[in-house]
């Protein structure tokens, strides 16, 4: 038996009178993608920004059950700071910052310790070559990130997450305003990297669930209505609400 | 909710249906003709699969559309995924119903070797196997599907006593082959429908309760 690299229990989030997400338990394996699909005020990203504690500062925000990641509870001793390198994010709008390309990769790093140039340059390479954007801007790389694409600012975002090195990467819906070729190559990045991390994978376009994950999870109105093997879940779902969700007939 | 794609999604059952009970009159015709030895009535099976092959092409374009267009899942993505399949299945009966309306033409023509009773027998069953696969469609009863996959070796069984009667007309006098061929070609004919029937049914149980049936594989998967 494999034991999962994050394990939630019991999960139930409320934000003062809102109950976001009521009992939620799965676990996620090591080297998968788990998908999280589900209509607006399901709890996705609720139960996303649970996995590494961004939800904390949030007023009135009111949490009960465990969640471990490699065992250890992350809302026991662990140090915040320590988790957010274990666990990158990547937004739904990319947020470069007013640094060149080079700058933005390198500062996660910096931040951390790391002040060798040559070491720098190599971690600057290795995230942008993983994230599939390399080609397209090793010859200006001293070029402010901000007159990147879209579809390339959210690649920059996912290099600049893999320049930590993280273990687990959570994606809150990375393709939601990109073109069908940068969302392809963000979930080929996805694909690639699953060898190396673990990752969620929260998305309200239910065919890049069906494209990318492996399992994925069907939550509505807080609850986790079912998980399974992502095949299972698009051809033959166990509850009708699943089905009616996949099937777009909910509204 | 009711979507826009609901409409195509019963679009396309309805032409399924059409070619359902054209090819289920094209099997009854066939067999009618030989037995009450009607030439016309097994010319008109042969004319009709015109009909089902023109439908066979709709409905295989329709679905592809639907799949490139909407991209499916679940329920919606077994329903037009089966519909492929039943659709395969039905033009395969319609040229098995004309197949024996051949048959029939050419029996017509010599007087009769024995008189018809496991062939009529065959039929029947046949003919309530392929109405019951097709209403378990209609109706996603996934349990009558299932009586369906029962009933396919009883037809096996009279396939078997006809060939076997068969042989001894043929054995009796070299004059009785080219009739004794031609009702054992007929019964092989029958047999195959049923099992195109037992086909559909499969697909139904899988459009419905998403589970594949086909091969034995649930016994199978249990042992």
């Amino acid at each position: 038996m494999v034991s999962p690299k994050i394990s939630v229990k019991d999960l139930d989030i409320r934000f003062g009178g809102i109950h976001a997400l009521k009992e939620v338990s799965l676990d996620i394996m090591n080297n998968e993608i788990l998908g999280v699909i589900g209509p607006a005020n399901s709890g996705k990203t609720s139960f996303l920004r649970a996995v590494n504690r961004f939800n904390d500062l949030v007023p009135n925000y009111q949490m009960s059950g465990r969640i471990t990641i490699d065992g250890l509870d992350i809302y026991g001793q662990v140090d915040r700071n320590g988790l957010r390198r274990k666990v990158g994010m990547v937004f739904a709008l990319p947020v470069p910052l007013p640094l060149s390309i080079f700058d933005n990769i390198a500062y996660g790093p910096q931040l951390h310790g790391i002040s060798s140039r040559k070491k720098l340059c190599e971690i600057v390479e290795k995230a942008l070559k993983a994230a599939f954007l390399w080609d397209e801007v090793k010859d200006r790389l001293k070029k402010p990130a901000h007159n990147l694409s879209g579809g390339q600012q959210q690649r920059l975002c996912i290099a600049r997450t893999l320049a930590v090195e993280p273990e687990v990467i959570l994606f809150d819906e990375p393709c939601s305003g990109l073109d069908p070729i940068s969302t392809a190559k963000v979930e080929e990045a996805m694909l690639q990297l699953k060898s190396r991390y673990t990752i969620v994978l929260v998305t309200n376009n239910t065919k890049q669930a069906a494209r990318v994950s492996d399992r994925t999870a069907f939550f509505l109105m807080g609850e986790l209505v079912e998980i399974d093997k992502t095949d299972k879940i698009f051809t033959a779902p166990a509850d009708t609400r699943t089905s009616d969700y996949i099937e777009g007939r909910f509204g | 909710m009711e979507r826009h794609f609901d409409e195509e999604l019963k679009g396309l059952n309805e032409k399924l249906l059409k070619m359902a009970s054209l090819v289920e009159e094209m099997i009854s015709a066939s067999i009618r003709s030989l037995i009450d030895r009607n030439t016309g009535m097994a010319e008109d099976v042969i004319k009709s699969d015109d009909k089902v092959n023109m439908l066979e092409i709709e409905i295989d374009e329709e679905s592809l559309k639907l799949l490139a267009l909407h991209q499916p899942a679940a329920s919606d993505l077994r329903f037009i995924t089966s519909a492929m399949k039943i659709n395969n299945d039905l033009e395969r009966m319609g040229d098995l119903a004309v197949n024996i309306a051949e048959r029939s033409v050419d029996l017509i023509k010599q007087p009769q070797l024995k008189p018809l009773i496991d062939i009529p027998q065959m039929a029947k069953i046949t003919q309530q196997m392929v109405h019951d696969s097709l209403t378990a469609f209609i109706n996603k009863d996934s349990e009558l599907a299932r009586q369906v996959c029962r009933r396919d070796d009883e037809v096996d069984k009279l396939n078997e006593q006809v060939f076997r009667e068969l042989l001894t007309y043929m054995m009796e006098g070299p004059k009785n082959i080219t009739r004794a061929v031609d009702l054992i070609l007929v019964a092989k004919h029958l047999e195959r429908i049923a099992d195109h029937a037992t086909n559909i049914s499969e697909d139904v149980v899988y459009y419905v309760q998403g589970t594949m049936i086909k091969h034995h594989i649930e016994e199978k998967k249990k042992q």
